[in-house]
Parts: C-alpha cells; sequence; structure tokens
C-alpha cells in the first residue's frame, strides 16, 4: 500500500487548524502553553471568529504568543494586557478580545489592571497560565508558587514568614461584580483538555452577550521550571498544584 | 483699551465667578480676555482670586505685578495687593471686617458694603454682582447689555431665570459705591 | 461665523478632542488638569460622536489603554500632570517602540516627586530627551494660549498620524487654568471602519483572509533587526526635524538680545521686552511651539546679529542646554527661571534682562 493511498480526506482523523501558523513553538517539551494556544485556535477556527478576534500577549514565556496564533495581536508591556484589552473592546466592540497572560504578568506586576478591569465587567476574555513560576526569566518566585517549592529567588522553599502566601486570584475575581464567568481547568490528560476548550469557548461566547469578564484560569506545568521531567511534573501537579487551586467553575452566571 | 484687574477675598464669595461675568462681557465686545485664577487646596474655603484682563490687542503675561484695579473683599486680600495697585489706579474694597483701611494716597479708594447692600434688596447671593456694579460704575468699561449677555453665557440654563435678580444688584452696586478718596 | 467661548485651557483640550472627532480618551485625575476629563464626562460624547471616555485606575492602565486603542489605528488620547506622566513614561516607551499614534497631555506642575500643583516647565528634560527607556522622540507642541490648547489636540493628532509616533501637549498650570477666549471650529466625524483601515493598514482590526496578521509590538529579540527597527526610527525622527518645526517671533527683526522661552513663559517675557524696548534694548523673542522638533535653525539664522541669547524657563535650566548647543560658543547663553511652581512675573524678567543681557 502507498502513502497516498492512507493520506486521504477520508481517513482524516484529525488535523491542525489553520488558525495556528506553521512556526515552531518556542515552548519547552512538555509546557501547557502548547496545549491552550491550540485549544483557544480551534475555538477560534470552530466560531468563525478569526477576522474579529484581537489578541493581546504578555510578558513571560507566551510574549511570542502572536507567532503561534493566526490573528491580529497586540503585545503588552508587563501586567497590562488587560488595560489593552478594555480599550480595544471599548473602541471595537464588535471584535472577540482576549488576554493571554502568566502568574507573574496576572497576578503579581498586573495585578491592578486585571482587578479593575474585571471589576469594570470589560466584555473581554483572559486567558490565565498558572504554573506557578517565572518560566521566561529562569524560574523564580511567582505569586502562586506553592509553600515549600524551590524556585531560583526561593532556593530553600517559599516560606510564608519571608514570602507570603500562595495568591489565589481567581477566587478573588470570582467576588467582583464585572466578571460572569470565572473557572480554573487544566490540560494534562485528555479529558481535561475537552474540559478545557469548552471553558474557552463558552469564555468566547460570553464576550459578546454584554454579561462582564469571562476568566479561565489554566492550571499548567513548567517542567523546566521545576526541573521535572513531563511525566513527573504533570503528576507533581495533580498532586500539589490542585490542592491548592481545585479545579471546576467558581462562577457562572 | 486695557484693564487689569485683580479680585480676591474668601472661597465661596463669587470671586472666581464675578470674574467669569466680567471676561465673558469682554467678549461680549469682542476683546480679548484673560482670566487666571489661583488654584490648589486654598480654593476649598480658604482665600481666592483672580486675575480679570480686558483688551483691545491680544494679551500677553497673564501674570502681573501690578493692576488698574484691585477688588479684595476681606483684609487679607487688602493688606497683600493694596501695595499692587498702579498709581493713579482704582482699589474697591468691601469694609465688613476690616480693622486697617487701606492708607494709600496716590489711587482712588472706593468701598461697597456689599453684604449689607443684598441683604438689604433680599438677595444674598448677589454679593458679587453688588461688588461688579460697583466696579462699573466706577470703571464703565462693558457695556451692560453686555454684561447681561456675559451673564446668559456663564450661568447653566437652569439658573437664566435668577438673570434679572443679578441685574438688580449691579444696579444697587452702582449705586451705593462711596467715593473714599479720589486721586486727582 | 464661528462660535468664541470662554474655556479653560484644560477645557478646551476636552471640546476640542470631541470636536476633531477623538475616538477614545482614559485618564486619571491629578491637578492641575482634571477638568479635561470632567469636562469631557459632562459632554457625554458617547452618546453624539460615539467617543469612549473612561476614568482609569491609574495612569499606567491609561497609557496602556491609549496603546490598545492606538494599536487598532483609533484616535486616541490621555491627559495628566507631571507625576502622572511619570508613571505613563513607561508606556510612552513601548507606545513609540511600537510605532503607535497617540496623543498625551502634560500639564505640568512643580517636583521633583509629588512637589506642588503650582505651574512649572520642568519636565521639559522628560519630555523632549526621551522620559522613558530606549532611543525615542516623541512631537511635542508647546501651547501658550487657550486657542492653542484648543487647536494643537487636532494638531497633534495629525502630526502622530502623519509620522506613526505620539505626540504630546506639554503645558502647564498657567495654560491649563488660565480661562481665554477659544473659536470653536465644527464638528469633524471620527473616522469611519474603512477610513482607518486605509491610513492605517497596520493596524490590528481583525485579520482577514486578504492580508496577513498585524501584530503590533515593541519587541524584537534579534539585535540586529532591533538596531535596524532604530535606524527606522532615528530616520523618522530626522523627517520630523526636517518638516515639522513650528515657532513664533516677537520683536526679533533687529534683536540684538534673544529670549527664548515656551509657553506660559513666551507670553510673560513679551512684556518684559516691551518694558526693555523702552528703554533701547534691542531684544526680542523665538517661541518654540515644537519643543521636539525643536527650531534650531531659526535660532541660527539669527545668529550673526546676536550679542547673546537667553533662556527662559519655570525650572533650573533646561532648554538653556540645547541653545547652548545652537550657539556654540559664539554668543554667551544665559538663564533665568524660577522653579518649584513659582511663576516668574514680567518685572523679574525685564531685572534679569536688564542685569545679564545689557
Amino acid at each position: 500500500m502507498d502513502i497516498k493511498d492512507i493520506i486521504k480526506e477520508e481517513n482524516k482523523v484529525y488535523g491542525k487548524t489553520p488558525v495556528l501558523t506553521d512556526n515552531v513553538m518556542h515552548y519547552c517539551p512538555g509546557c501547557s502553553h502548547g496545549v491552550v494556544h491550540k485549544l483557544i485556535a480551534e475555538v477560534i477556527e470552530e466560531m468563525g471568529i478569526q477576522d474579529k478576534t484581537i489578541g493581546v500577549s504578555p510578558v513571560g514565556c507566551a510574549v511570542l504568543a502572536y507567532n503561534y496564533l493566526d490573528i491580529d495581536w497586540e503585545e503588552a508591556a508587563h501586567g497590562r494586557a488587560p488595560a489593552l484589552a478594555t480599550a480595544i473592546k471599548r473602541l471595537n466592540p464588535d471584535k472577540y478580545v482576549f488576554t493571554y497572560q502568566g502568574d507573574g504578568d496576572l497576578a503579581s506586576i498586573g495585578c491592578g489592571e486585571i482587578m479593575h478591569a474585571c471589576n469594570r465587567g470589560e466584555n473581554i476574555v483572559v486567558i490565565f497560565i498558572n504554573n506557578a513560576i517565572y518560566g521566561m526569566t529562569g524560574g523564580q518566585m511567582a505569586p502562586t508558587t506553592l509553600l515549600g517549592m524551590v524556585t531560583a529567588t526561593t532556593p530553600y522553599g517559599r516560606n510564608a514568614e519571608l514570602n507570603g502566601y500562595p495568591l489565589r486570584l481567581t477566587e478573588l475575581l470570582a467576588q467582583l461584580d464585572g466578571t460572569c464567568y470565572v473557572t480554573r481547568q487544566s490540560v494534562q490528560n485528555p479529558a481535561s483538555v475537552r474540559k478545557a476548550k469548552k471553558a474557552i469557548q463558552k469564555a468566547f461566547e460570553n464576550s459578546m452577550k454584554k454579561k462582564g469578564t469571562s476568566f479561565v484560569e489554566i492550571v499548567g506545568t513548567c517542567n523546566s521550571g521545576w526541573k521535572m521531567n513531563p511525566v513527573k511534573a504533570n503528576q507533581w501537579m495533580e498532586e500539589n498544584m490542585f490542592a491548592k487551586y481545585p479545579l471546576g467553575d467558581i462562577k457562572d452566571i | 483699551m486695557k484693564e487689569e484687574i485683580i479680585i480676591a477675598g474668601f472661597g465661596g464669595q463669587g470671586v472666581l465667578s464675578m470674574g467669569k461675568i466680567l471676561a465673558y462681557s469682554g467678549i461680549m465686545q469682542d476683546q480679548e480676555v484673560a482670566w487666571m485664577p489661583s488654584y490648589g487646596p486654598e480654593m476649598r474655603g480658604g482665600t481666592a482670586n483672580v486675575t480679570v484682563i480686558l483688551s483691545d490687542n491680544k494679551i500677553s503675561s497673564p501674570i502681573l505685578n501690578a493692576f488698574d484695579t484691585v477688588i479684595t473683599l476681606n483684609q487679607q486680600s487688602l493688606d497683600k495687593f493694596e501695595s499692587k495697585v498702579k498709581p493713579g489706579g482704582l482699589l474697591i474694597y468691601d469694609p465688613n471686617g476690616i480693622t486697617h483701611k487701606p492708607t494709600r494716597t496716590d489711587i482712588t479708594i472706593c468701598s461697597i458694603d456689599a453684604a449689607e447692600e443684598c441683604a438689604k434688596i433680599g438677595n444674598p447671593k448677589g454679593y458679587n454682582m453688588v461688588v461688579l456694579g460697583a466696579f462699573l460704575k466706577m470703571k464703565p468699561i462693558v457695556k451692560m447689555d453686555n454684561v447681561l449677555k456675559g451673564l446668559k453665557k456663564s450661568l447653566p440654563a437652569r439658573h437664566h431665570n435668577l438673570i434679572p435678580l443679578n441685574e438688580q444688584a449691579i444696579n444697587v452696586g452702582m449705586d451705593k459705591v462711596k467715593v473714599e478718596f479720589e486721586v486727582k | 461665523m464661528a462660535e468664541k467661548i470662554l474655556l479653560k485651557g484644560n477645557e478646551a483640550i476636552a471640546h476640542a478632542a470631541i470636536h476633531c472627532g477623538c475616538d477614545g480618551y482614559f485618564g486619571y485625575p491629578i491637578t492641575p488638569q482634571s477638568e479635561v476629563m470632567e469636562t469631557l464626562m459632562a459632554q457625554k460624547p458617547w452618546e453624539t460622536t460615539g467617543m469612549v471616555v473612561l476614568q482609569a485606575e491609574s495612569e499606567i492602565a491609561s497609557i496602556n489603554m491609549l496603546y490598545g486603542g492606538a494599536g487598532t489605528g483609533k484616535r486616541v488620547m490621555t491627559s495628566s500632570s507631571s507625576p502622572g506622566i511619570s508613571l505613563m513614561s513607561e508606556g510612552i516607551s513601548y507606545l513609540a517602540g511600537a510605532e503607535l499614534p497617540c496623543l498625551v497631555v502634560d500639564v505640568q506642575r512643580g517636583g521633583p516627586g509629588l512637589g506642588t500643583i503650582q505651574p512649572s516647565q520642568s519636565d521639559y528634560f522628560q519630555a523632549t530627551k526621551g522620559g522613558g527607556h530606549g532611543d525615542y522622540k516623541i512631537i511635542i507642541l508647546a501651547p501658550a494660549y487657550g486657542q492653542e490648547m484648543y487647536d494643537f489636540v487636532e494638531l497633534g493628532f495629525e502630526l502622530a498620524f502623519k509620522y506613526r509616533m505620539p505626540a504630546m501637549i506639554l503645558a502647564d498650570g498657567v495654560i491649563g487654568q488660565m480661562m481665554e477666549k477659544v473659536e470653536i471650529k465644527e464638528q469633524k466625524p471620527r473616522w469611519t471602519k474603512e477610513e482607518i483601515l486605509k491610513i492605517s493598514p497596520w493596524a490590528a482590526t481583525g485579520k482577514t483572509a486578504d492580508r496577513k496578521r498585524n501584530i503590533i509590538t515593541s519587541l524584537d529579540l534579534d539585535p540586529i533587526s532591533q538596531e535596524q527597527h532604530n535606524i527606522h526610527l532615528q530616520e523618522k525622527y530626522r523627517q520630523v526635524e526636517e518638516n515639522e518645526v513650528r515657532y513664533t517671533e516677537y520683536r526679533s527683526e533687529d534683536a540684538e538680545h534673544l529670549i527664548v522661552a515656551f509657553g506660559c513663559m513666551a507670553r510673560i517675557a513679551e512684556t518684559a521686552i516691551d518694558r526693555a524696548r523702552e528703554q533701547g534694548i534691542k531684544v526680542g523673542l523665538i517661541r518654540p511651539i515644537t519643543l521636539f522638533p525643536f527650531p534650531k535653525k531659526p535660532i541660527e539664522k539669527l545668529l550673526p546679529q546676536l550679542k547673546s541669547m537667553m533662556s527662559i524657563e519655570l525650572n533650573a535650566g533646561q532648554m538653556v542646554e540645547d541653545l547652548k548647543v545652537i550657539a556654540n560658543g559664539k554668543v554667551p547663553v544665559h538663564f533665568f527661571g524660577r522653579m518649584g511652581g513659582v511663576v516668574a512675573s514680567p518685572d523679574e524678567i525685564y531685572e534679569a534682562i536688564i542685569n545679564k543681557l545689557k
């Protein structure tokens, strides 16, 4: 049998969405970013909104997210993506506007912007990747770093007295009247990937309903920063991260 | 024609709005105008002053060392600005609560007991218009119909019914201003 | 006939924004410029022109909202005063790096730190030399009249879009708080979607099938290509210097002594110049309207007839450094200034002229 007999449309079981570019991702093998990028791209394709979507990328590992999704993008200063998205959406209410931010960007330096964008109920989507570490700058402590967790700036483990406590920002944002949908998901296995995709789709659909801000946290791994292989990192996440950051919808109205 | 004026008193006496009406009156007769307030925390209840310039020509400096006319509505302002009247110029002051009267002999000095006069006509809010009337009597640099047009421009429409009351207060000020000393 | 109304400089900015078809204002209250947003909120332009007006949570958010809005090809602006501009400076650097047009208004107050709320010109360096990081310039317009506060909003947007760079109106507490007669222009419509696509094909307006995706960014990790980007920016700044110099002159034709002053200080200096002229001192004025690009050539042109130059500023001596470069040792360059929110009076300037220029 020739290979051409196999590669046929009727035999196709999976295809890469054209909303993902052909650029090779710079993410480490095992990183959660690639999966989440793909889910967003698929949602954009399935909703048919490629020409109506504007993404805002952060500072952190996803700074180059604009290389991977074939949509118009704005690259924000560190932490300020929700401010950009606020103006983009208010000036272009017919567009789907989302920010893609990590835990350092969103929960540390950008804590003010995310709070106020959510509190104003901006009709945007926020995708929050929480891997409890600063990946791009080389594995320093993030606001979401667990107690006892070793990072480049907590070489003896995060200590509450010295460094404070892991910040559960998602629960805080759920308290705000401006948010309509707040959920925490993960992408470490097929079942969780399917659920995460549904959550992202719901968030995008909300953004035209004038209901307020939709916030999707994805608890992810950083096997490089955590210094574990991808399998071990997923296992460690399930055993440790989910205890502090339990999965599921926190708010859905 | 160029007239450089400073109006000084307490916040709440209507110093800024009197200046604004004067400036608007100037615009109504096609003059160049500038209205430069003191601003800041002192505006919230302390002393307030505003420089108003009306001129036939383009106005250069809005910051002035001396004035053609100084209008003071309390002792502090009188103490501060008496020396700033140009020789031969005009000082108008409210004598209410004044213990140290003006002493210069090279300027014309007038007083207007505006609080009493506006109380007499039952229009305590007309205080600054009585003062304006006193000034316009001494220096009729803007015509009354332009003042009324200026009032209309500077007051929100919902207050336009108060214009006749303001006009009355201006007339009272014109009538009651007292010349205490006239420079030759 | 166009209507002439009495407006504070700050109010003139707000009315001009609406009238010229600005798409969005994003700001944070700070004295002495809060009337800009207060006036916009009172005018409710979202009900008439569709202009967005938003009180942001901080100056940092405001300037990043400008980045977001400008990135979609909209005409967006903010206003603040000195400490707020310091907070915005990072964002202005990003806007310059990403080549985004926008308008920033700085109604300066005295510093450093929290300083005072009284008028100052002590942010000349910050504005003209780049307050944020990296090699960049922004167009600086320095109004001296309420009418210029009004007119420079539209001019600022025009220049910002012509060169794809931020423009700033560098005013001060005097011009912001003073009321003057302002001639109001006719309402212009905001740009349509089609106009935006034509004017700003680079903008993030939603990727359509007929073009590649548009990416608004100031990031380029490859130093060679980042250098190329810098060369391109510098070339653009040279064009701005070549084409966009604006200034006025006052009694300078036969001047032997030249005063250079901008904003409110130029007007105050005019009064002092008149007095000095009465004393037979041949003194004139150049008032730079654009501080970047600085009016080098007009000053150089006068150099052969000059015996001295003098910079008058509400700061410790900032623009004077630019004058010294232009003078290049040919004539002495003097300086007179007041600081911390004190506004120099015509008498003081006259004394300074007598003492230093005679």
